[in-house]
């Protein structure tokens, strides 16, 4: 099964780099989105995977119970998660008032400032 | 444009336009003169022989402490210090009259003298070091004061990269000898001579500590920064350039004697750098015609003098040492304000045009002549004491005593060509007829020959009053130097016919037929070999920071291309074959387990829809099939969470999911669709590079799940959790308990987030198309 | 500002939607210390009912339903964030030690200051993403 997932870590990743190296910063932004997947898939998968059960301490009990999945790479996750929306929202926000500047979605075409 | 209006509304108040013509000299000189007398209060105690110490904790983990220490040494370069710094403020409020900017020349000139005064009373190498670098950075403002002048700004730069280079490998050389001394407080390295020199690091100490003190100093072969420096204002010069700042190194090597000095490798170097540097300066001083670069290279021989006594060492070449110190920091600052005076007053530098002007500048000329004697070296003047020391000193080396007396001897001589050439020419009349210079001279305000006169006087005080005046301080300060305890007599006049004291009569006599017949033939000797000696070292210094900058540019021409995905493939490729070279050769690939736990049908099934979902992305042909795509994926691991315990993940990833669907289509809606623009090639190599950084992350993930579990914080969680914090949702408790501050720090980043999207979409952008053209004036002054 | 709902039925699913929503996202937020949610799930689903509201009616209307600005509310919930913190100061103990009081309130349960810290979660988590989407669909 973590093979499995190993591979589709991969996958997300190279997807997400191929896009990031597109000229159109549409597909930047989309390859960000997938990257950001992969990585919380990462710190997920690279923390053990552990099916069923949650990170909760049952009402009878006053620590958690082994086997029990690692609550640390979630809490992780989680933040990571909203963090991401927020960097994804801004970078689109960007991309859209750069359209309007520019009238193209085409980064070279945007570059004249970088060179 | 409204700035300018407010100075020049400023410089029509009173108050500002007697700052401006020169009386805020009168007033900032009270600080340097107050801090002079409390200095000199300090005599008493320091030259009978006590050592006064201070010190506060700074980073007590690196043995870092801001101490300061009062004796003989530091004592005479503070005194120096703050006594020609308040006669230059006071010189330079007549000087630059009239500059709107002269608030900012004083602020660079107190910081200058703040950095000069904590560098020379530093007990602590590092301390040291820190005002060493503000010394170098504060000359860089005053020398290139004059910004509007490219000479001005290049020849600042010179001076800094060369002094800042030099800095560099000073911090080198002090924090090694920190590590093989153990200490960094320098009053302590005395003491741990014989670890520090058979430590192991003394050579590469020593080479280090030189470059610093050499480049600071202007020491062959980085000498030829100094006279490029002269492109700062006057009063800049005769404070750094001539008693401050290039006295530094000196300094420097005089304070670590008793922990480097008293090894062959030291007296050496030295010895024939100091020697060669005298010459050379010497040499090159009387080719010239401009007034301040005359000083500009006997600044040069005299700190070659200076750093040759160091070397040369022993009581007689420290006592030398001293006395020399105080002599050319008291006649060449004198010097330097007579030839601004005589800049200021006629318009020109140039002495083959100047003569006569005793009687237009009689002060002045009072002043010069005096200075000029002590820097010849005649009796009764401090100068000739100074002299007879050298000669005492050089005779008295341990090593090519003849050859080091003879060059000795060879550059004093034309030192008082020099000396003849600063002083005695543009004032007498010569025998041609007067050239007429841009300007009618006249003698200057007070504030302008104050200070020349001053240290003239002082010239001719200290040297007849030697014993009282000289004696108790230069025994401390070599005391201090040499690291023991020395009995120092000095004495005006000799009371046998000595050896040097015949060298001395003979150096006068030499010089003065020199400086009355000799004087056309050594300006064409000089001007021959210019080429080489003046200009071949400025040249080479300026191929070699060109090539820097060639070689620079050409890295950034290759790196920076300006197409970002021209970096991520630069980026992507170095770290992949980078961590693929350490994960081939290094890691246990044999460890991974490929089929460990069983396959599930609904994860599996998961699994597929998520590489499904990659694969829209890729494919899209609009942008609706590639958001869709994306949020397939997005779904597809929140079933991932779901499987795998991670409740809150499933709650939080759904939301955030939906939310960025929304996102994506609100704003994506209006772009066009996506066009193949690259071509097939380029894509065939960025999806070989993506491939093997993906691959390279599922090898990473595989080795890491394979290898041994190590979560040394989950236990701590799991047990505090609702007996420390009361709380069963660990995954919440992490959050908003143990973590609070990381979710405090990352609420902010979010609502920073939220409000640029909102400055973004409300800010107005400037129009860039087509009608942008009839607004473009009022566009750009918004920006 | 009032323009007719893209469809009836959802507006109307929309107008019945929301308050539930936000009742959910409440019990979410007070049980995420205990079960699995928390200020950020809380927020994420307010944000997601209002979103929704906007879709259906128009921005202007939600905003007028939600009477507060967004950016307003990110600001308190930064505010209220570190007020949670201070609070220990003033009992001598580190910044941002939790505390807990011995009483509970009805309904509720007990409420420290890692329960107030959590609420702060959940008003700048709504308040940056209504921000976000609000603006969006405005401009």
């Amino acid at each position: 099964m973590e093979t499995l997932l190993a591979i589709v870590i991969g996958v997300l990743y190279a997807a997400g780099l191929y896009l990031m190296m597109r000229r159109s910063i549409v597909k930047l932004v989309l390859g960000l989105g997938l990257i950001g997947h992969a990585a919380n898939l990462l710190i997920f998968v690279t923390g053990r995977v552990q099916r069923g059960s949650s990170a909760v301490i049952p009402p009878d009990q006053t620590v958690l119970v082994a086997p029990f999945p690692d609550p640390v790479p979630q809490a992780l996750i989680l933040t990571a998660i909203v963090i991401g929306f927020g960097t994804q929202a801004f970078a689109l926000v960007l991309l859209k008032r750069a359209y309007q500047a520019v009238k193209t979605d085409d980064m070279d075409a945007m570059n004249t400032t970088d060179r | 444009m409204a700035q300018s209006e407010i100075t020049q509304a400023d410089s029509q108040s009173p108050l500002m336009a007697w700052a401006m013509r020169g009386g805020i000299g009168w007033v900032l000189s009270i600080l340097p003169l107050s801090l002079t007398l409390y200095f000199a209060s300090l005599l008493p105690t320091i030259t009978s022989g006590t050592v006064l110490r201070v010190s506060y904790t700074w980073i007590p983990s690196l043995g870092v402490d801001f101490a300061f220490i009062v004796d003989g040494l530091s004592l005479t370069f503070v005194l120096l210090v703050l006594g020609i710094g308040t006669l230059v403020v006071l010189y330079a409020g007549g000087y630059m009259a009239g500059d709107r900017q002269i608030g900012r020349f004083y602020l660079y000139l107190f910081l200058f003298m703040g950095a000069m005064v904590g560098l020379v009373l530093a007990d602590n190498l590092i301390t040291l070091f820190v005002f060493w670098e503000l010394t170098s950075i504060s000359s860089y403002l005053l020398i290139g004061y004059k910004h509007a002048y490219y000479s001005s700004r290049s020849s600042a730069l010179q001076a800094l990269l060369i002094t800042g280079a030099g800095g560099l490998a000073l911090l080198a050389g002090l924090v090694l000898l920190g590590i093989a001394a153990e200490t960094q407080t320098i009053s302590e390295l005395g003491s741990r001579h014989e670890l520090i020199v058979n430590s192991g690091l003394y050579a590469p100490i020593l080479i280090l500590v030189l470059i610093g003190a050499f480049t600071k100093s202007a020491q062959f072969p980085f000498q030829f920064w100094l006279p490029g420096a002269m492109a700062a204002p006057t009063p800049v010069s005769a404070y750094l350039h001539s008693a401050t700042m290039v006295k530094a190194g000196v300094f420097l090597l005089a304070r670590l004697n008793p922990a480097l000095g008293d090894t062959p490798a030291w007296q050496i170097t030295l010895t024939v750098f100091g020697a060669i540097t005298m010459a050379l300066g010497a040499y090159l001083a009387v080719s010239q015609t401009d007034l301040k670069r005359i000083l500009a290279f006997t600044t040069v021989s005299s700190l070659g003098t200076l750093v040759m006594l160091i070397g040369i060492g022993g009581e007689h070449g420290i006592v030398a040492m001293m006395v020399f110190l105080i002599v050319h920091s008291l006649y060449k600052g004198c010097l330097f304000m007579v030839a601004g005076n005589i800049d200021h007053e006629t318009g020109s530098r140039d002495v083959s045009i100047l003569s006569g002007l005793r009687r237009e500048m009689p002060i002045t000329f009072g002043a010069a002549a005096l200075a000029a004697l002590s820097m010849a070296g005649l009796p009764p003047l401090l100068g000739f004491v100074g002299k007879e020391l050298i000669y005492e000193s050089t005779l008295d080396a341990r090593f090519a005593a003849a050859a080091v007396t003879t060059v000795a001897v060879a550059s004093n001589i034309l030192m008082i060509v020099a000396a003849g050439m600063v002083a005695v020419r543009p004032f007498l009349p010569t025998g041609t007829t007067r050239h007429s210079t841009p300007r009618h001279p006249h003698e200057p305000p007070i504030s302008m020959w104050l200070g020349p006169a001053v240290l003239a006087t002082l010239s001719a005080v200290f040297g007849l009053f030697v014993v009282q005046v000289m004696q108790p301080i230069v025994t401390q300060g070599a005391a201090a130097i040499l690291g023991e305890a020395v009995e120092v007599k000095l004495k005006l006049l000799p009371t046998s016919i000595t050896g040097y004291f015949l060298l001395s009569v003979l150096t006068i006599a030499l010089g003065i037929v020199s400086y009355l017949y000799a004087r056309p033939a050594l300006m064409q000797a000089g001007k021959a070999t210019r080429g080489a000696l003046e200009d071949g070292f400025v040249n080479g210094f300026t191929d070699l920071v060109n090539n820097t900058q060639a070689f620079a540019r050409w890295i950034t021409r290759a790196l920076q291309s300006g197409y970002l995905r021209r970096y991520v493939l630069i980026t992507i490729g170095a770290v992949v074959s980078v961590a693929s070279a350490a994960l081939l050769t290094r890691a246990d690939l044999s460890a991974i387990r490929l089929f460990d736990t069983p396959l599930f049908l609904w994860e599996t099934a998961t699994i597929l829809v998520i590489l499904a979902g990659v694969a829209l992305v890729l494919r899209a042909r609009s942008r609706l099939t590639a958001i869709a795509g994306l949020g397939t994926v997005g779904f597809g691991i929140t079933l991932i969470f779901f499987f795998f315990g991670a409740p809150d993940l499933v709650m939080t990833q759904f939301s955030v999911e939906t939310l960025s669907v929304l996102l994506f289509i609100l704003i994506l809606y209006r772009l066009p669709i996506f066009t193949t623009i690259s071509h097939r090639y380029s894509r065939l190599r960025d999806g070989i590079v993506a491939g093997l950084a993906g691959l390279l992350m599922t090898m990473i993930t595989l080795l890491t799940i394979a290898g041994e579990e190590l979560k040394p914080l989950t236990p701590f969680y799991a047990e505090a959790s609702y007996v420390e914090a009361r709380g069963r949702n660990v995954v919440n408790v992490i959050l908003v308990d143990f973590r609070g501050i990381d979710t405090m720090g990352e609420i902010t980043v979010l609502g920073i987030a939220s409000l640029g999207i909102y400055l973004l979409l409300t800010l107005r952008l400037a129009p860039a198309d087509g009608q942008a053209e009839a607004e473009d004036s009022t566009g750009k002054e918004q920006l | 500002m009032k323009r007719r709902p893209a469809s009836v039925i959802f507006a109307t699913g929309a107008r019945y939607i929301l308050p539930l929503m936000l009742l959910f996202a409440f019990f979410i937020l007070l049980r995420g210390h205990n079960e699995p949610g928390g200020g950020f799930i809380g927020g994420l689903v307010v944000a997601c009912g209002f979103a929704l509201f906007a879709l259906a009616y128009s921005v202007a209307d939600a905003r007028q339903i939600l009477r507060v600005d967004p950016i307003q509310l990110i600001g308190w919930g930064l505010l209220l964030a570190l007020l949670s913190g201070l609070l220990s100061l003033l009992l001598g103990l580190p910044f941002m030690t939790g505390l807990w009081p011995d009483f509970a309130i009805p309904a509720i349960g007990k409420v420290g200051t890692p329960t107030i810290f959590d609420v702060a979660v959940f008003l700048v988590v709504i308040g940056v993403v209504l921000n976000v989407v609000f603006s969006l669909a405005e401009s």
